[in-house]
């Protein structure tokens, strides 16, 4: 982040509408951004994703409202929430019947509790301009020592051009509870339009959370996601992220753990084709013994797409007996398509156990021609070895209505079986 | 079936491997290819087979009429023939039986026929996997992903068995068999000759022609068939080498 003489950020906010300032949150927000500037390459954390031209453009708040039914998911048997271009649609929502679960919109978030929890996190310039403009969103709260009865469906639809979508939610699983929330992203008529999401939570001791998000948005939409959980003792987190859309993703995910006994678990698969350009950046940071952390992140990029993995592991200097597993693998189906990968690992404990690798490869070669050997098209062939490839991260989704949601789409959108 | 006519292969960096080659394989007939290491048996399989890499510079290859050479290799397979490697590789996340399946239903779409039904797929699998007494775990996972030497074999044969190629041509399946294993398979083989079919096999070992009996035994050396012969041929090689041939050529 750079400090600035003229401010781009304040101009890129000026036209969005002046919330009531009665909310900390925004007003913090809205102080700490006019210190702010977009990033570039220069920033390390931002040197292979370019926002600058994107950041350039004009983006409208547009409310507006959509059929919930080209969404759902058939069979997820959800509690449907739907954004509309970062507006609740609460007219197309589906609270059901689950005492487990208390959803109401983001401003009945207790803010002293919100500020505690994200105490001594740092924000950037996104973060920061949706939390000062954010135009709805969730609050969930599973209550304590009990399992949600269904999903929480995140519908997340942008509908219109040169259109921003600042949509916050925050997911709090009280002591012991347990809760599935799927986050889908969508769009249509979207050219040049912004979704600039805020994922938070807070997972209490020996609770789990499991989140899987797909995002499906055109390829003209620009998608940055800041993700940001709070763990604590014997509790689990697990996230699979499935990209397929956006011209320009950034999915900024940050888990602190910050108890014993915990595990977190991040597993990514992203599909580039044209000029798409994805960008996974993820940050576990260990500060407690004990805990446990896996990461598998694959990516398969064609044409002139572009794919970023940058997944730091930090182990502070009271965490012993950390095991960290962190997986980046890619195959690259054209010689335009490129990936960069870095996996880092910063590690003040002595005690640890970490291993980490990635790898950035093509199809192999010997195993297409084996294939054809025995009478399948090249074309199949290659399919057959990309969904082989891809499919042990969408093995992941052990929700069987998602998984069958995602591989109807993988079949429509690249003609993938699994 | 297959008529190869003076045949002359090369690798892409220039080396001449297949140095004019003649064979003629009638239906219904088993051929044996012996020969030193190196002398072109497993080039002939690949080349027959498709395989990039190789650029044949003279002669022609006649598979039932058509221009073996023109075809892409998965129309080879789709036109009837089948190479069991002598080095299978394994494919993670790609499971036998589906890719099997794709294969097939390929196959079926080019030659006009209907698709085999998810019950009659089922059933010749069962069929194959104990024509070789391939372990039905073996056959559902990923292809060859953690199979021994011996089991990469029997998989190339239970694939044979669920394609019923009109040639196959079996490089070295039989190194790496143990002596049950060796039975099986060959029995596993032998179920699957008929009138109109055919099979080379490529071998270092008269063994394997105890159990499948050949009509034909060739030597390849140096790119070359140097001398045919019938089943006996093999005894010999097993009992005086390959050097005495090129002697006698010479004299
Ligand atoms: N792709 C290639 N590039 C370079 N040389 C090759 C290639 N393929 C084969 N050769 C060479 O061609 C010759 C014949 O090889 P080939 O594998 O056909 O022998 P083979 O008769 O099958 O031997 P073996 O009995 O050991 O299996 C060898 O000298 C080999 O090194
Ligand atoms: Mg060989």
């Amino acid at each position: 982040m750079e400090v600035v003489v003229d401010n781009k950020v304040l101009e890129f906010v000026a036209d969005f509408k002046k919330p009531e300032a009665s909310s900390e949150v925004r007003k913090q927000a809205m102080a700490a951004l006019s210190g702010m500037d977009f990033p570039t390459t220069r920033v390390e954390e931002w040197k292979y994703t370019r926002v600058a031209k994107y950041v350039k453009r004009k983006y409208k708040q547009v409310q507006a409202t959509v059929n919930v039914e080209d969404y759902t998911i058939e069979g997820l048997d959800a509690h449907e929430l739907v954004f509309v271009n970062g507006y609740f649609d609460e007219a197309q929502s589906t609270i059901k019947d689950d005492d487990a679960v208390s959803i109401q919109k983001i401003e009945e978030l207790n803010e002293e509790y919100y500020s505690d929890v994200v105490d001594g996190t740092e924000e950037n310039v996104f973060s920061l301009i949706n939390k000062a403009y954010q135009t709805g969103g969730v609050s969930v709260v599973v209550k304590k020592n009990k399992k949600a009865k269904h999903p929480i469906h995140l519908i997340h639809v942008v509908d219109g051009e040169e259109l921003i979508a600042n949509t916050r939610h925050f997911v709090h699983l009280e002591s012991g509870s347990k809760a599935e929330v799927v986050a889908t992203f969508h769009s249509k008529n979207s050219t040049n339009s912004f979704t600039n999401v805020a994922l938070e939570g807070h997972v209490e001791s020996n609770a789990s959370l499991t989140i899987n998000k797909l995002q499906t948005e055109a390829k003209d939409v620009l998608h940055i996601s800041n993700e940001f959980f709070v763990q604590d003792e014997g509790s689990n987190f697990l996230i699979n992220t499935i990209t397929t859309g956006g011209i320009l993703t950034r999915n900024g995910l940050d888990v602190i753990v910050e108890g014993e006994n915990c595990h977190t678990e991040m597993n990514g698969a992203y599909l580039g084709t044209e000029n798409q350009h994805i960008d996974n950046h993820t940050i576990i940071d260990q500060l407690y013994s004990n805990c446990t952390s896996s990461e598998l992140y694959k990516g398969v990029m064609d044409d002139k797409s572009s794919g970023v993995f940058n997944g730091k592991v930090i182990v502070r200097q009271d965490a012993q007996k950390i095991e960290a597993y962190q997986s980046n693998k890619n195959i690259l189906l054209s010689k335009g398509a490129n990936v960069y990968s870095k996996p880092e690992l910063e590690i003040y404990a002595d005690d640890v156990r970490c291993s980490h690798g990635s790898t950035i490869g093509e199809l192999d070669e010997e195993a297409v021609y084996y294939l054809r050997s025995r009478g399948i098209s090249e074309a199949n062939a290659r399919q057959l070895l990309v969904a082989a490839f891809i499919g042990d991260v969408l093995e992941k989704v052990e929700n069987e209505a998602l998984r069958a949601y995602i591989d109807k789409l993988f079949l429509t959108d690249f003609g993938w079986e699994f | 079936m297959l008529t190869i006519k003076n045949l002359h292969a090369s690798v892409e960096e220039g080396a001449e491997i297949l140095k004019g080659l003649n064979l003629e394989v009638k239906a219904g007939e088993v051929h044996a290819i012996m020969g030193p290491n190196g002398s072109g048996k497993s080039t002939l399989a690949s080349v027959l087979a498709g395989k990039d890499g190789y650029e044949v510079t003279e002669g022609s290859v006649d598979f039932d009429g058509a221009d073996l050479l023109d075809l892409e290799a998965e129309d080879r397979a789709k036109e009837g023939l089948f190479l069991a490697f002598q080095y299978p590789v394994e494919i993670p996340g790609v499971s036998n039986v589906n890719f099997l399946r794709t294969a097939m239903n390929e196959i079926r779409e080019y030659r006009k026929e209907d698709k085999l039904s998810a019950k009659d797929f089922l059933a010749k699998v069962k069929v194959a996997s104990n024509l070789v007494e391939l372990n039905d775990k073996l056959s559902g996972r990923s292809v060859n992903v953690g199979f021994s030497g011996g089991e990469k074999k029997r998989n190339e044969i239970f694939q044979m068995a669920m394609l019923e190629p009109k040639l196959a041509i079996l490089d070295e399946t039989d190194s790496g068999l143990d002596i049950d294993a060796l039975r099986i398979v060959s029995e596993g083989v032998n179920k699957l000759r008929n009138k109109d079919n055919a099979i080379i096999l490529i071998t270092h070992y008269q063994r394997l022609l105890e159990y499948i009996q050949p009509d034909f035994v060739h030597v390849l050396s140096d790119g070359k068939i140097i001398k045919t012969g019938g089943k006996d041929l093999a005894l010999e090689l097993e009992e005086r080498g390959y050097d005495w041939i090129n002697e006698e050529i010479a004299q």
